[in-house]
């Protein structure tokens, strides 16, 4: 697959920019994350051969932090935020329909690969509360009774 | 330079890019166009203005009308009416929810949501166009920087921090001055000064309005901290979940690279200094100085023991200062108008102003920026507007995962971080959720505690286990299958955990059961004795019954995916508890609200 070497190009370039730069480790996953949507094993073993260090030593990094897949994602992410603000104010009931909906738990994608359900740290957009985004567009003001329809559209 | 004879300010915070302000701005600038009044008016896309309750927000000046929720639609009018013919239009211009005032006559000092604010962090934010440096130096931007490097010594700028009484607002509450004085006092060959942006409380959000709507400030006072400490580089460590406010940061250090502000020889002096910006992935404990430092060096995001303090030996085994954005937004403002001015604001042991998050269930959420001292009433009820739907005030949740939940009987307390400890809370790093009585304050408990087991790093055996344990007791307390003495086991593990955690995270987990416990102790007992959930909130708890307000309609029964509801047609339908799902179809069913939770 041409496009699948394109992104193996991508990730040495970004491999060289970053190398020799203190802490260039968590840049360079963070590049492969985007370029990939997940960082597989043999993605983090490209990485560690081109930075000089272990597998393990990426696999660690890799596994702490949340925004880090081993995983692929749907291509659409459904965030429903549980910060405080949108929790005191329902976001659990706007979940609980989601995963009904879309017939999966949360942290799963779809069978089809088009929708991954998740649940995501404060957004920071608490005047909106509850919030969700799906991709980049956010869903302020929700109720669970407009879950449905704003499935519909991705589905 | 251009004369504009009108400004259109349009809030480019994120609860406002959310609803579409960014459609607005193009709108605008396309009608604007259109009538032919690009050369008089100019359309600025600014950063938060606080009250996101209202949002999309549109200011225009020189008149100071505000105008909230505007939609694409509204713009035409707006221009046709407002900007070509000078009449406001009024259907449109933002009505006070509680006195429901129209603020059509009003300054936006006037307004009931600014009126008692004072922003000094926050100045700029919603005033000024982020991405344009020229703005920002129109602002008395760079002057402090100016002063400081041409004007001041490094101890002096260390003192004059000092003086100012400002402490660690990321929720520490370290005095800066003192900070700062340890760091130049390490001898090294590289110093580094840090910028903490990993906002992690959930409910918080000044960091990101800060750096999406002041960046320079952060950058300018980082500079300034850079001479007093000794350090030639910087680093901001952000979250990746913002990206508006990363993508302002790289545009605001590029300007400032080009200005000779960043760089070799500034002000022509001979300290340089650069800075570098560092995403989050994602972890929460990251948040915590040393853990940050490990991040920012590529490795795991674990807390490391101290001492040695990072003053001594932090970024890359090198002394560091770190703090918090909040904290670097008063900065230029102390240098140029001094401590004793700065001093001045707030009370004796909490100095000058502090930025809230309100939200939750109050009226006006929003971003609000205040002097220290002042009571929580007046913040939820002057600035916030008090509970929606007339429901009554249970308690205000302040520093997130860290901190407490505080009663109403508290309500007159000055906001201070010592008072705020001595109630059982934390100042934090601001975030402020209001509830009601619809709340469970065991339910609270459990959701900050389950937030915590998630986000323990696993490092430390008290905070990976222990908090582990106190979220299982909580799941059953709120599950309907509490224990007699599971309340003495939260107390004990509690203890145990903030005596031995190895960082911060860990030492104040237990800290929202706590609090609640003290307060809300009734509420643990009802749930664990009497299997109820007073705030009708526990789903395990619940009972669903029908009352006489059922016509018979059978909606209900034919719903209920259990087969839990009986009756005869036009009769009243009567639920079986022991087959109840309590999962709430016959209510959403019922046209008659005969069926309710208790």
């Amino acid at each position: 697959m041409p496009d699948m070497r394109e992104k193996y190009v991508q990730l040495q370039q970004a491999i060289e920019r970053h190398k020799g730069e203190p802490g260039a480790l968590m840049p360079v996953l963070q590049e492969a994350q985007s370029i990939f949507g997940y960082v597989p094993i043999d993605v983090q073993e490209i990485i560690a051969d081109g930075l000089g260090t272990t597998l393990a030593e990426v696999y660690g990094v890799a596994t702490f932090y949340a925004q880090f897949s081993l995983e692929p994602k749907g291509q659409y992410v459904v965030g429903v935020c549980l910060g405080t603000a949108c929790y005191v104010k329902g976001s659990q009931k706007v979940l609980d329909k989601l995963s009904e909906v879309l017939q999966i738990p949360v942290g799963k994608t779809t069978p089809d690969g088009r929708i991954t359900l998740n649940a995501t740290r404060c957004l920071g957009a608490c005047g909106l509360a509850p919030v969700m985004m799906v991709n980049d567009e956010v869903y302020g003001r929700l109720t669970p009774e407009q879950v449905p329809e704003i499935m519909a559209k991705y589905r | 330079m251009d004369f504009f004879r009108a400004h259109v300010l349009v809030c480019g915070g994120t609860g406002c890019t959310s609803s579409g302000s960014q459609q607005l701005v193009q709108r605008f600038e396309e009608q604007i166009k259109e009538k032919g009044l690009d050369k008089e008016v100019k359309v600025v896309h600014t950063g938060c203005f606080g009250l996101c309750e209202a949002g999309p927000v549109v200011i225009v000046y020189p008149e100071g009308t505000f105008y909230s929720r505007v939609k694409v639609e509204d713009v035409d009018e707006i221009v046709a009416e407002h900007l070509l013919k000078g009449r406001k239009v009024q259907h449109l211009v933002y009505v006070d929810h509680v006195t429901h005032e129209s603020s059509v006559n009003m300054a936006l000092d006037e307004i009931g949501f600014y009126r008692q604010q004072k922003r000094v962090a926050l100045r700029n934010c919603g005033v000024i166009d982020p991405e344009n440096i020229e703005e920002y130096i129109a602002f008395d931007g760079y002057k402090a920087l100016a002063k400081a490097l041409t004007e001041m010594t490094r101890e002096q700028v260390i003192q004059e921090v000092i003086d100012s009484g400002l402490r660690g607002r990321g929720g520490g509450g370290f005095p800066t001055g003192k900070k700062w004085l340890f760091g130049y006092k390490s001898q090294a060959d590289q110093k580094y000064i840090a910028c903490n942006a990993d906002e992690g409380d959930p409910g918080a959000f000044m960091d990101r309005s800060l750096l999406e709507g002041d960046p320079h400030a952060i950058i300018e006072a980082m500079a300034i901290g850079g001479y007093a400490i000794g350090a030639s580089e910087g680093y901001i460590y952000v979250r990746a979940e913002y990206p508006i406010a990363v993508k302002r940061l790289k545009v605001a250090i590029e300007q400032a690279h080009a200005y000779g502000l960043l760089g070799k020889n500034i002000f022509g002096t001979d300290f340089s200094f650069d800075v570098h910006i560092r995403l989050g992935a994602g972890a929460f404990v990251c948040g915590e100085e040393t853990a940050l430092m490990n991040s920012i060096e590529g490795k795991r995001g674990e807390p490391r023991p101290r001492p040695p303090f990072p003053a001594v030996k932090g970024l890359f085994g090198k002394p560091t200062v770190l703090n918090n954005v909040e904290t670097y937004a008063n900065i230029p403002q102390i240098i140029l108008k001094g401590a004793k001015w700065y001093a001045s604001i707030g009370t004796e042991r909490s100095a000058g102003t502090k930025v809230f998050a309100l939200g939750g269930k109050i009226n006006n959420t929003g971003l609000v920026e205040i002097p220290m001292g002042t009571p929580l009433r007046t913040i939820i009820y002057d600035i916030g507007g008090g509970i929606p739907g007339g429901k009554k005030f249970k308690a205000v949740q302040t520093g997130g995962p860290s901190g407490g939940c505080i009663p109403a009987e508290h309500l007159d307390v000055p906001i201070e971080y010592d008072t705020l400890i001595e109630i059982g809370s934390m100042m934090g790093s601001g975030g402020m959720i209001v509830m009601d009585e619809d709340n469970c304050m065991v339910d609270i408990a459990r959701f900050f505690l389950d937030f915590t087991v998630d986000e323990s790093c696993g490092k430390c055996t008290p905070c990976r286990i222990g908090t582990r344990r106190m979220l299982e007791i909580l799941e059953r307390i709120v599950n309907g299958k509490g224990e007699e003495g599971d309340i003495e086991k939260l107390e004990t593990l509690a203890q145990n955990i903030k005596a031995t955690a190895l960082c911060g995270l860990g030492q104040t987990a237990p800290n929202p059961v706590l609090s609640t416990l003290h307060y809300f102790r009734d509420e643990y007992e009802a749930h664990i004795k009497e299997k109820r959930c007073p705030a009708h909130h526990c789903q395990a708890l619940l009972n669903y019954v029908i009352s006489d307000k059922c016509r018979g309609c059978t909606l209900c029964a034919r719903a209920c995916p259990a087969g839990a509801i009986s009756g005869e047609v036009r009769k009243q339908h009567h639920i079986d508890t022991s087959k109840c799902l309590k999962c709430g179809a016959c209510i959403e069913k019922c046209r008659f609200g005969a069926i309710s939770k208790n």
